[in-house]
């Protein structure tokens, strides 16, 4: 295959290196010789790791899975910004392209309490599982699968859940906010669902507990910076948390409790 | 980790952001109005003195007034304390290397705590300095009244002061620029289809407060001897 620029690079690498989650770390300078503009950040790693193994030195950490921006393992800051200097981006859809030869590039993992440092530049974000385990789902019956027409959904509702489903739960939201705050990861699922007959049905319940468990985990507030969204790989909109407050508001008022015996 | 328990909604995060915003919409609509106001001085020493008796006669009024605004500045104050403190706490170790360009926070928003300090410090001297200050009497069509105008103009006339207020203000200006936008936000009031207007109208509203407080000290100090 053919049609890359073929061009190299001379990077210089700033790493976060930490053994491990009670270990301090240290940034820790690598040179990247002949870096291929063509190859992706997390290629440019994978050389750097060949190179350590090589040397009998204990490989870069860094979660990956897809390489194809849709899981949401991968990901950290680089000079500063979360996923890269691109936007709509995640770290394995980052082109070293987008660098200039002998550039210092700084690399640490996401920073906030409620993600620690597994190591390097892994963090643990089990935190968002216990989010979406809150309430993050529709509890529905097995059974056939209705027939696609049979519930309407007006389009601008379906676009907007749509919209926000495409969070790939990276932590970017987390990790770019000044304030640590989850807002737009737990804002995007509330909405996707909210948005939708099927999740109407528990909308109060979801938001109460996934909010209670959002401020748990110790993530911080909104201060709508907007750099959230900013960072987000697929863009959510904070028009997500604003929606989220309003159904946490609308539970706080509306919700009713269930009956004792049935409602008999 | 068990699932932690649904709360009040003024406990939650949230909550707490829904206080701080209608707290900070009673303070955006009192400064706006306090500067409307104020743009009598511009204009006569009596209309400008006549204007604050007519404040301070309606006591029941005034009493609602100061009590709504005393409990808002409480409530705001209180919430941002907290609120800045469970952020701080959120990020104990800070980056290497802050975000910048479009993933970066505005200046404004970074250091809204800050403004907010000075801004309540002003307003603790601000009270002190004219509603308790020297008490002028002046008599505008028949009517003795307190001559606040005469004390405005010789304060305005202390470089020190001016220059005090002037960076106050302009402060002042700086918080609603990213306050009154994140009111909307907080209320849940801002969809994809305002949010551009809604960041033009926080940016026009904090100048215009601004603007408007600024040319009186200004007026006075180079214009009023």
């Amino acid at each position: 295959m053919s049609g890359g620029s073929g061009k190299n690079l001379n990077l210089k690498l700033k790493v976060w290196r930490q053994k491990g989650p009670k270990d301090s770390g240290a940034f820790v300078e690598y040179d990247a010789p002949k870096v291929s503009e063509d190859s992706s950040f997390l290629e440019m790693l994978d050389q750097i790791n060949d190179r350590l193994v090589l040397k009998n030195e204990e490989p870069i950490s860094f979660d990956h899975d897809c390489r194809e921006g849709i899981c949401g393992s991968c990901g950290f800051m680089i000079n500063g910004n979360a996923h890269g200097p691109m936007k709509n981006t995640t770290v394995c859809q980052l082109h070293m392209r987008n660098f200039k030869d002998g550039e210092t590039i700084l690399m640490e993992p996401w920073r906030a309490t409620a993600f620690p440092v597994i190591k390097d530049l892994m963090v643990d974000r089990s935190a968002f599982d216990r989010i979406i385990s809150a309430g993050g789902y529709i509890s529905v019956d097995t059974g056939n699968a209705a027939d696609a027409n049979a519930t309407p959904i007006p389009k601008p509702d379906a676009d907007a859940a749509f919209s926000a489903a495409t969070c790939i739960g990276c932590g970017a939201c987390v990790a770019s906010c000044k304030n640590a705050s989850a807002m737009l990861f737990t804002s995007a699922k509330v909405s996707h669902l909210a948005l939708l007959p099927q999740g109407k049905v528990e909308r109060h319940e979801r938001v109460d507990h996934m909010v209670a468990q959002m401020d748990a985990e110790g993530f911080g507030a909104c201060t709508s910076t907007g750099t959230c969204s900013a960072s987000c790989p697929k863009g959510i909109s904070l028009a997500n948390i604003a929606m989220m407050n309003r159904e946490l508001l609308a539970s706080a008022v509306m919700k009713r409790e269930a009956a004792a015996g049935d409602g008999i | 980790m068990a699932a932690a328990p649904a709360r009040p909604f003024f406990l939650s995060t949230i909550g707490k952001k829904y206080l701080m915003a209608l707290t900070g919409l009673v303070w955006a609509g009192f400064v706006l109005s306090h500067m409307a106001g104020n743009m009598l001085i511009l204009v006569s020493a009596n209309l400008y003195n006549a204007y604050g008796h007519a404040i301070v006669s309606n006591k029941p009024l005034l009493f609602v007034a100061e009590t709504v605004l005393i409990l808002s500045i409480v409530v705001h104050v209180t919430m941002a304390i907290m609120l800045t403190l469970e952020n701080r706490q959120a990020r104990p170790q800070k980056y290497a290397m802050t975000p910048n360009g479009a993933k970066g926070s505005s200046l404004a928003s970074r250091t809204m705590a800050i403004q907010g300090s000075l801004i309540l410090a002003f307003v603790i001297l601000h009270i002190t300095t004219f509603k308790y200050g020297t008490y002028y009497e002046t008599t505008v069509d028949g009517v003795v009244m307190r001559d606040l105008h005469r004390l405005v103009i010789e304060v305005f006339h202390q470089p020190g002061y001016v220059a005090w207020y002037v960076l106050c203000l302009l402060l002042l200006g700086f918080h609603l620029s990213h306050g009154v936008g994140s009111i909307f936000q907080s209320l849940g009031l801002r969809g994809d289809n305002v949010a551009h207007k809604i960041k033009k109208v926080s940016l026009a509203y904090g100048f215009i407060v601004a603007a408007g407080f600024l040319s009186q000290p200004i007026y006075v100090f180079f214009f009023n001897s």
